[in-house]
């Protein structure tokens, strides 16, 4: 008995759309991560606005109190899974196999995997639009709203399903950086020499191997109940709504700072480069990242204040928060001691990264309020709230990122951006998100629950709101400049020099964009910035590395693969097959079994294929 | 050029912070800075620290990022700044510095805690204790017998409480998540199935105060509204007096009202007494009206309907016309509401007749 | 420099470990959560049920302690597999890797039967016993059945002879949580047993199955002792601590 043959070929230098779909170069699969995170973080963007019209003033009838609801948990489940979290992705594959000297991620099939999975949950959830109605109790889906008794339809349905396929697409990406970053590390790159974006990213991944199961396990649970009448969360039954809760924000609030932890990253990155000094304090910094990657697990239950916990757990979990502010505080103030004495320039990076500090800063200052179990009972579910999150997801996450895609833009694209036109997009956005959501702590304060879809005159809200609305078209406004500003960059922008801003980093010491292979040889790290020092060493002054004709004919790289998209096809139509029909989701599972199987028997390089071109 | 930008930058959230006492209106009918109760007032006074300890700590960080940028921006010809990598007493100093602040505010968090926790007047020592259920979307508030009801009391959607007294509201839900909330008097603290929860407040101040549900419990949850009315407590316990009593007949029961009445409490589709024209409605079965054969209990208790000043969750003032437009398209009014979900008259192709409703006015309105 | 990129059995790494090694203890690590979050949410859960069967009426402890034995030996299979193939010896290989599959399936079939016992668990008590203490709550609940001239309840059924007394997902909360549970870790075994079998047959293509590339194995066999390690927590938490009082 043998076993059949799988040798079906690796496709062998696909080119256009098909190399893009065969794709396991690190570099093309963060750009993929990242345009489609893009174009995800728009549609959520538009979302919001449609309810900030809705809004805009009392008693307005723009959309329906149910499509709203349908509105406000895709605006939140969008931000978060689909957007922010695959940019911060896109980043990691771009970035970190550059920043730590290696060729290509741990897992190169496995990436690819990650990407096509991940777009299969965004397909999964979005979908839902045209599939009956999309998901409608918000973005934590607290039980038992979601219950098939008070839930019938599709919607919750496709927020499981989605919520589980991206699960998988985080947790494989996440395994694959965390070997990555431990094992593939250049000669002498210890870990107290890595770059803080790379130590960043390393303590995301092992919160988002830790987190996920458990919103897995949530998850699992929720649709068991939907879909085979079990009794995890029936109050008839004896379940406690409760458990859902403690289940969603154990994964939750780490989940905040798998959102936080990749921007701190990258204003780590910026501040240095643009001050022409080392990240002050460094091992500060990083056991500041590494105590609030691990004090993020003890306080998830500062998300449930007032569901009657009890003065004991309110005051344990009060304490524990307002502890965690202190590595938070240490991290900013090592950033301005990074610029201090520094020679500063202020390029589009840098000023979104000020405007990060300054934002995070007022958003973490809430924070501390929220921190406050007995006041924050007059906050909890409050329009104050949702200032507080937008003021660290948006003025903290989005800004990060923003400061990232200039800051690496001329190394993904090997173009420069207009800069002008990049400052013009940093005030429009910084002066549209404050005056969006400066105002949400007023209209909080002033009593105005979060996910009501209209309001009485008489609650005194409307100009508040309004103004509030007014910020969201100055914010679209804004994005709309980053985008152009962007583009007309990529499409036109002056070819970039390699090491355009005399930065610190080895990514930088290659051409921009990087040969496929990356480096052509790999380097030997003896110190932190060792690009930076290299630089300045004055016996041997460094050359950046082109992608010459003959150079790197003789490095060996992975091939690419059809298995990763295939077996992410299968979760796709598994995951269908579960909402709709057990057979269909039989044939998902086929297809996925398949797919891992010729992966597996698939020979990592083609002997046949050389490593000639 | 740079030094511009960095004022602007300060600018905006400077004034904004300024601004925030000024800007929330107090006047707001539920606005927490407006705090009249000794819940609400502690919570409000713990606030207002954190906040001002919050805008020193966001003044010092602005101030030195605004001082740094302009100080130590780059200018032609500059050299390599110095490669500092770090500096022990500064790192030290501000590691210790937030810690120190958090470590003054935490007892006083705590204390806030556990009094906001224990009313000082619990029902075991004579409190009076009442107990609010949340439905779908709507709030129905309980008065058990105790020393002060000698006959158990339900009402929906309006709260009397005496004025100077800790009340106990004791929390049920009957479906999804719920969260009671009365700005004005106290923070707000959920209603969960399975859960008994509970919360004290006073009010310190005749009046009425706005409260609404803060945990979004589906459709109509921007619907989902009730009023606190705080008396002084003679008048509180003549309300009691009033509400215990069964509906009373009318004085003058006029043929409209009855009509209303045989409408209220004949099964949809038959024929009523008063009128072999006009057909019941069926709405007992799910309201009751103490006094009359309705005897439903999953929708509001109806019974001294007319002596309320709002009704459909404290959405709408308990007006003829505003009547008329709710039992017309209860939908349109407060959209996925129960009643014309699972009401059979709002169900069937004609809905309420102009007949039916105008004596269902009646007869509501009636119910003093 | 024709270094491989990546993917070769034994190349260089910053640790020392190999990249599949440790993405596997990573993966074990995420699942010690999986598992860990799921038997959180049955010990949230033990003993509010409300109605129907409880551990202490359908739990087989003799019986599921030979199944947690076999699954136990297993593990002890695994190890003489990989032990074989290091030593170079492809056919003790293979007499152990398909034993340890065996018993994998020997479990999952004790697994089978045990929840098809619930699912049909039926009341039989004396009516004598009624009050005596030795009966158990649920069982109790019936003791209405015991009117005059009858001396025995023998299973509760409706018109149609439907058992009423079984245990499913939908029962009760102990049914929920049980069956979430101890399928799921079933359903890891199964992953176990194909990945197994996959290795056993793949060893019959030649050079597939080396002792040079025993990581192959090695992994496998990490993922198995994982699981066995699992049915042990399991086993106490469950089924120990839900009979014996006192846990």
């Amino acid at each position: 008995m043998t076993m059949p043959s799988l040798a079906i070929p690796r496709p062998v230098h696909p080119t256009g759309v098909w190399g893009w779909v065969t794709t396991i170069d690190h570099k093309r699969i963060g750009i993929l991560y990242g345009v489609t995170a893009f174009v995800l973080f728009v549609i959520g963007g538009v979302e919001a606005l449609v309810m900030r019209a809705q809004l805009v003033q009392a008693e307005l009838d723009v959309v329906s109190p149910e499509m709203f609801n349908q509105l406000f948990t895709m605006h939140g489940t969008t931000m978060i899974f689909l957007a922010i979290m695959p940019m911060g992705a896109a980043f990691f594959n771009y970035v970190i196999p550059l920043q730590i000297g290696a060729r290509d991620v741990a897992f190169p099939r496995l990436n690819a995997f990650s990407y096509w999975t991940f777009l299969a949950g965004a397909i999964m959830l979005n979908g839902s639009w045209f599939l009956g109605g999309a998901p409608n109790a918000g973005w934590f889906g607290y039980a038992p709203i979601t219950g098939a008794a008070y839930n019938p339809g599709h919607g919750i349905d496709f927020w499981i399903m989605s919520l589980q396929i991206l699960g998988i697409a985080s947790l494989a990406a996440a395994f694959n950086f965390i070997v990555t970053i431990l094992n593939m590390r250049a000669p002498g790159m210890t870990l107290m020499r890595m770059p803080l974006f790379t130590w960043m990213t390393l303590i995301t991944a092992f919160l988002l191997v830790l987190a996920f199961p458990v919103i897995t396990v949530a998850l699992i649970e929720l649709m068991f109940d939907r879909f085979f009448g079990t009794n995890f969360f029936v109050p008839g039954a004896g379940a406690n709504p409760i458990l859902w809760q403690h289940l969603f924000w154990v994964f939750g609030h780490p989940e905040v700072y798998i959102l936080i932890l990749p921007a701190m990253g990258i204003v780590s990155e910026v501040l240095p480069t643009f001050s022409k000094k080392p990240l002050f304090g460094y091992p500060v910094v990083v056991l500041s990242g590494l105590i609030i990657g691990f004090m993020g697990w003890m306080v998830w239950s500062h998300h449930m204040f007032t569901v009657g916990l009890g003065p004991i757990a309110n005051s344990v979990f009060t304490i524990t928060t307002m502890a965690i502010a202190v590595p938070t505080g240490i991290k900013i103030f090592n950033w301005l001691g990074t610029m201090w004495k520094g020679s500063i320039t202020f390029s589009t990076p840098m000023l979104f990264s000020l405007g990060f500090i300054t934002v995070f800063t007022i958003g973490g200052i809430s924070g501390v309020m929220h921190s406050q179990a007995a006041s924050d009972a007059q906050q909890q579910d409050t329009y104050f709230i949702v200032a507080h999150i937008h003021y660290v997801l948006f003025g903290g996450s989005i800004f990060a990122l923003i400061a990232g895609i200039y800051y690496w833009f001329p190394k993904f694209t090997g173009r420069m951006y207009d800069e002008l036109g990049g400052k013009i997009t940093f005030w429009l956005v910084f002066a549209g998100m404050n005056l969006t959501f400066f105002p949400m702590h007023f209209t909080g304060l002033d009593g105005m629950p979060r996910r009501i879809y209209t309001y009485d005159s008489a609650m005194g809200w409307e100009f508040w709101n309004l103004t509030s609305t007014a910020g969201a078209a100055l914010l679209a406004v804004g994005i709309a400049a980053l985008i152009y500003n962007v583009v007309s960059g990529w499409v036109r922008g002056k070819q970039a020099p390699g090491d355009p801003w005399d930065a610190r980093t080895l990514e930088w010491s290659m051409s921009s964009p990087p040969p496929e292979y990356n480096f052509a040889e790999i380097p030997t790290v003896t110190e932190v910035d060792d690009w930076w020092a290299s630089k300045r060493r004055k016996d041997a002054a460094p050359v950046i590395a082109g992608a010459s004709e003959d150079e790197g004919h003789s490095i060996h790289l992975p091939q690419p693969s059809y298995w990763p998209l295939v077996v992410s096809v299968g979760l796709l139509i598994g995951g269908y097959g579960l909402i709709y029909h057990y057979a269909v989701a039989a044939i998902g599972l086929a297809v996925s079994m398949v797919g891992v199987y010729a992966w597996s028997f698939e020979p990592v390089n083609d002997p046949d294929e050389g490593s000639g071109h | 050029m740079p030094k511009l930008k960095r004022r602007h930058l300060i600018a905006l959230p400077a004034l904004a912070s300024l601004a925030v006492l000024a800007s929330c209106t107090p006047s707001n009918p539920q606005s927490t800075f407006d705090a009249l109760g000794p819940v609400a007032e502690s919570q409000l006074l713990l606030f207002q620290v954190i906040f001002w300890a919050g805008v020193v700590v966001f003044v010092i960080v602005m101030a030195a990022l605004i001082y740094i940028s302009v100080r130590y921006r780059a200018r032609e010809g500059d050299g390599d700044p110095e490669q500092i990598h770090g500096h022990k007493g500064m790192e030290i100093g501000w590691s210790i510095a937030p810690a120190v602040v958090l470590l003054i505010v935490a007892p006083w968090t705590i204390y806030t805690i556990f009094a906001n926790e224990n009313s000082p007047l619990p029902p075991e020592e004579g409190g009076l204790v009442v107990e609010a259920t949340g439905h779908q979307w709507w709030f129905e508030f309980r008065y058990k017998v105790q020393d002060r009801v000698s006959e158990e009391v339900v009402t929906a959607n309006e709260l009397h409480i005496p004025v100077g007294e800790p009340v106990n509201v004791d929390l049920v839900s009957k479906d999804v998540i719920h969260s009671f909330w009365v700005p004005k008097l106290a923070g707000k603290v959920d209603m969960v199935p399975n859960n008994d929860n509970g919360l004290w407040m006073q009010a310190d101040e005749a009046g009425v105060y706005a409260g609404q549900c803060a945990e979004f419990c589906g459709v109509s949850h921007a619907n989902m509204r009730f009023t606190v009315i705080a008396q002084p407590p003679d008048e509180f316990d003549a309300w009691l007096r009033e509400q215990a009593a069964p509906a009373a007949e009318p004085t003058e029961a006029t043929p409209l009202i009855r009509l209303g009445h045989d409408v209220f409490v004949t099964r949809f589709g038959r024929e009523t007494p008063a009128d072999e024209d006009v057909q019941g409605a069926g709405c007992n079965a799910c309201h009751r009206i103490e006094g009359t054969s309705a005897r439903g209990t999953s929708g509001p208790d109806l019974t001294h309907f007319a002596s309320r000043a709002t009704f459909a969750a404290g959405s709408m003032d308990n007006t003829a016309e505003y009547l008329r437009s709710w039992l017309h398209s209860p939908e349109e009014m407060k959209p996925g509401n129960v009643m014309s979900r699972d009401g059979e008259v709002f169900n069937s192709p004609t809905g309420l007749t102009e007949v039916q409703i105008s004596a269902l006015i009646a007869f509501l309105r009636s119910l003093e | 420099m024709a270094t491989a990129a990546h993917g070769g059995e034994h190349e260089a790494t910053t640790t020392g470990l190999n990249h599949r090694k440790m993405l596997m203890w990573a993966f074990l690590g995420s699942d010690c959560m999986f598992f860990g979050s799921l038997i959180a949410t049955y010990l949230v859960y033990k003993g509010k049920s409300k109605g129907g069967p409880q551990p202490i009426d359908v739990f087989d402890i003799p019986v599921t302690s030979v199944s947690t034995f076999v699954l136990l030996m297993s593990s002890m299979s695994m190890v003489l597999a990989y032990s074989a193939l290091t030593r170079g010896s492809l056919k003790g290989f293979r007499i152990w890797i398909a034993s340890t599959a065996i018993m994998g399936m020997t479990f999952l079939a004790f697994q089978v039967f045990e929840f098809n016992d619930f699912v049909n668990y039926e009341v039989h008590f004396k009516c004598e016993e009624v009050g005596t203490g030795s009966l158990t709550e649920f069982e109790e609940s019936f003791s209405d059945r015991c009117v005059d001239g009858v001396d025995e309840v023998d299973g509760i059924h409706d018109s149609e002879g439907n058992n009423l007394t079984g245990l499913t997902p939908k029962t009760n909360l102990f049914g929920t949580t049980f069956f979430t549970l101890t399928g799921f870790h079933g359903a890891h075994v199964t992953l176990g047993v194909i990945w197994l079998l996959s290795i056993f047959f793949y060893s019959f293509r030649r050079g597939r199955v080396t002792p040079e590339r025993h990581l192959d194995v090695d992994l496998a066999a990490l993922y198995w002792h994982f699981v066995d390690v699992v049915w042990i927590v399991i086993f106490t938490v469950v089924y120990l601590f839900g009979v014996f009082e006192g846990f």
